[in-house]
């Protein structure tokens, strides 16, 4: 029987609490709204004795990440935690560490990039990064972004793997929202993530090795395609992860979530947060025979392609909710959009998917946003025709 | 401190030969001499420039100790992460302490302009570690451009002399002064020509429990215009004109380590390089006199700094 404490946490709180009971080697953080929460604590814990982490609160978020490279190169287990433009002064780093193949753990809680500036929630900043190298996990409520965080350490240290782990929460709505949080004890989270051995160390002053080299035309191909072999290993891996922290913690976690799919003719694919708001409308649709579904995707890197075109096989009509605009592309959608666009054109799909834009900038959604996109994939479905390719939910135009 | 060469050249290179560095080029001389005065085991971070391209090209390696590199701006933090994680490891009891030493080397460039606000930080918040700036006044990796270490008159890619310009139009940061500032244990100006002194200040660097700076001049042959084999010549005179005094603040005392005993105008130096032959030219003579003025006023600045 494992034990747990349920306690009252908001996203943030509860991201700093997974931390602790981690005991990363060494963070190095940097504050930014809405992440400083997750900072702050641990450094709390840091001041009371509660982490043995060697705690370095850098001048920005690049330096953040440049001292998570030389750490997680020295041998230990590192953390550090942003947010918006924090990811983004990372960005040079953000790649660096990927192709390092150094296991760094981040927390991000989502908000919208400047500019204009704004502090509330988006995707822009972790969808920006997509390509980055790192392995996505989003959370939709604070006791996933917890679990995920757990389960992110496994995940990064996997000797297949060695990959950094970015494990996303929206920014104000779970990060400030406190909620009801199972934490589990600090023992059975110290079994489960285990001890870290690296293959290799900077400190080992005995065989030394030369750690970043200048590689050139010869070399950098072969390193980029096993980098991107190493990703293609991540999702069963992934999974594993998620069913044994499911046996033993009583959670279980797959690639995504499927609601009232097993009969459903049309769906919706969203991120986090918003899953909440997509359940309840899916809910009452039901009640009145509609046959709508929904995909809650957990993983976004590496992209569930397979899985979610085996997922959707039967659907007639596909809506994706994303958080964040990927300017310049196809009718200016979405990236969530185009991923899944690309999927089911590889799986010979001829379902008709149409993208969302939404909550930009921190901006409310509300279940009748939700039953308006129901009530538009139920016109898709009949006529098997497109309106609109990409629309906008609670814009003012 | 005291260097003895007998027992110096007995150490195993810590740098190997083979490496791609330019012929006369100060930059491994100076890391050969800084490497061989420590005598603990250490850890070498460098920025992105002619140290890092020279000595690790994949699958090819010169380090024969552990040797990091990340990216250009930020060797500081780079080797600030090392240093906290063998600090954590030491401290929980999950590795021997080893008595290493951490050491981060970075051009110009990466120390005086793009990695400033890193080095800074690390500095403050008082990481155990040597940094090293080899200040060859130029970002000379990518094909001599102008930096914030770049004296007055010299003519690179990004300030080149022309018709009306006589090159660079501003003097230079007093990067080590700004470090000094910081109030760390140890500060350093240094020069190869004058090795002694060089490796001397590295073992101070070592020795010291805090951060540590050295701020060495680079003679780069390719971006200053002169014959390769005169390197060390060039050095030692910037050092006998007072363009570059050597002096250090230990502990927030400065000491000037070499008076020069009859100081040479520093148009000596100047006409060692063809980065500031056009300076010779009538129209641009006046810029001589305005250089010799800046050396002039700073060092008067620096006796005065050393004697209180």
């Amino acid at each position: 029987m494992v034990m747990a404490t349920k306690v009252a946490l908001d996203g943030a709180h509860a991201v700093s609490e997974a931390m602790r009971q981690i005991d990363p080697d060494v963070v190095a953080a940097y504050p930014i709204t809405p992440q400083t929460a997750v900072v702050q604590r641990f450094s709390q814990f840091v001041a009371d004795g509660r982490v043995n982490t060697e705690f370095v609160a850098v001048e920005s978020e690049h330096a953040a990440m440049s001292a998570c490279v030389g750490a997680a190169a020295a041998g230990g287990r590192v953390m550090t935690a942003t947010a918006a433009n924090g990811l983004a002064l990372m960005w040079e780093m953000l790649y660096i560490a990927a192709s390092m193949r150094l296991p760094i753990v981040m927390p991000v809680v989502n908000r919208a990039l400047s500019g204009p500036l704004n502090i509330h929630c988006d995707h822009s900043d972790s969808m920006g990064a997509r390509d980055a190298g790192w392995i996505q996990l989003y959370s939709e409520t604070a006791q996933e972004a917890y679990d995920n965080t757990i389960q992110a350490i496994r995940i990064a240290e996997h000797a297949d793997l060695k990959l950094p782990v970015m494990v996303m929460q929206d920014g104000f709505i779970t990060g400030h929202g406190v909620e009801r949080v199972e934490v589990a004890d600090d023992k059975d989270v110290r079994e489960f993530i285990g001890k870290y051995a690296p293959e290799h160390s900077l400190l080992d002053i005995d065989n030394p090795k030369t750690f970043g080299a200048w590689d050139m035309y010869d070399y950098y191909f072969e390193h980029k395609r096993q980098q991107t072999d190493a990703f293609s290993k991540a999702m069963p891996i992934i999974t594993a992860v998620g069913k044994e922290f499911g046996s033993r913690f009583g959670r279980n976690y797959g690639i995504f979530d499927a609601f009232e799919m097993d009969d459903a003719e049309m769906a919706i694919i969203v991120l986090s947060s918003t899953a909440g708001t997509c359940r309840t409308v899916v809910r009452d649709m039901r009640k009145q025979g509609v046959k709508i579904g929904m995909l809650k995707l957990r993983v976004f890197r590496p992209f569930p392609a397979a899985e979610l075109a085996r997922a959707l096989s039967r659907v007639r009509a596909v809506a994706v909710l994303d958080r964040s605009i990927s300017f310049g592309a196809h009718e200016g959608a979405g990236p969530i959009f185009m991923e899944l666009c690309s999927a089911l054109f590889a799986a010979g799909s001829d379902a008709k998917v149409v993208d969302y834009i939404f909550g930009l900038g921190g901006r409310d959604i509300f279940p009748q946003h939700i039953e308006q996109v129901v009530h538009d994939l139920k016109e898709i479905a009949s006529s098997g025709k497109v309106k609109s390719q990409v629309s906008y939910l609670g814009l003012r135009e | 401190m005291a260097i003895r060469l007998k027992e110096q050249s007995a150490k195993p290179e810590r740098l190997a030969s083979g490496h791609r560095f330019c012929a006369g080029c100060a930059e491994p001389i100076i890391i050969r001499q800084i490497l061989n005065a420590i005598d603990e085991p250490v850890v070498v971070g460098a920025a992105t420039g002619c140290t890092e391209i020279a000595t690790s090209m994949y699958p090819t390696t010169a380090w024969r100790v552990p040797w990091i590199h990340s990216a250009f701006e930020n060797v500081a933090s780079t080797i600030a992460g090392a240093e906290s994680m063998y600090r954590s490891l030491v401290r929980q009891g999950k590795m021997p302490d080893k008595n290493i030493r951490f050491v981060a080397i970075g051009g110009d460039g990466a120390t005086y302009d793009i990695g400033l606000q890193w080095l800074s930080g690390a500095l403050e918040r008082g990481h155990r570690f040597i940094y090293i700036c080899l200040d060859n006044e130029a970002y000379m990796n990518t094909g001599i451009q102008r930096s914030s270490a770049t004296p007055l008159g010299a003519s690179t890619t990004t300030s080149p002399a022309g018709e009306v310009r006589p090159g660079k139009q501003q003097w230079r940061k007093p990067l080590t002064e700004i470090i000094a500032a910081h109030h760390i244990p140890y500060v350093a100006q240094a020069s190869p020509s004058n090795w002694r002194d060089l490796m001397e200040k590295a073992r101070k660097a070592a020795a010291a429990d805090g951060p540590s700076f050295i701020n060495v001049l680079s003679d780069c042959n390719r971006g200053w215009r002169h014959s390769t084999e005169t390197s060390i010549e060039v050095t030692r005179l910037a050092v006998e004109t007072c363009y570059w005094p050597l002096y250090e603040v230990e502990n927030n005392v400065w000491k000037v380590n070499y008076k020069p005993r009859e100081k040479k105008p520093v148009e000596e130096w100047l006409k060692t390089q063809g980065r500031f032959r056009h300076l010779f030219q009538p129209q641009f003579r006046s810029v001589i006199d305005q250089i010799q003025a800046n050396v002039d006023r700073e060092w008067e600045i620096l006796l005065k700094k050393s004697e209180g």
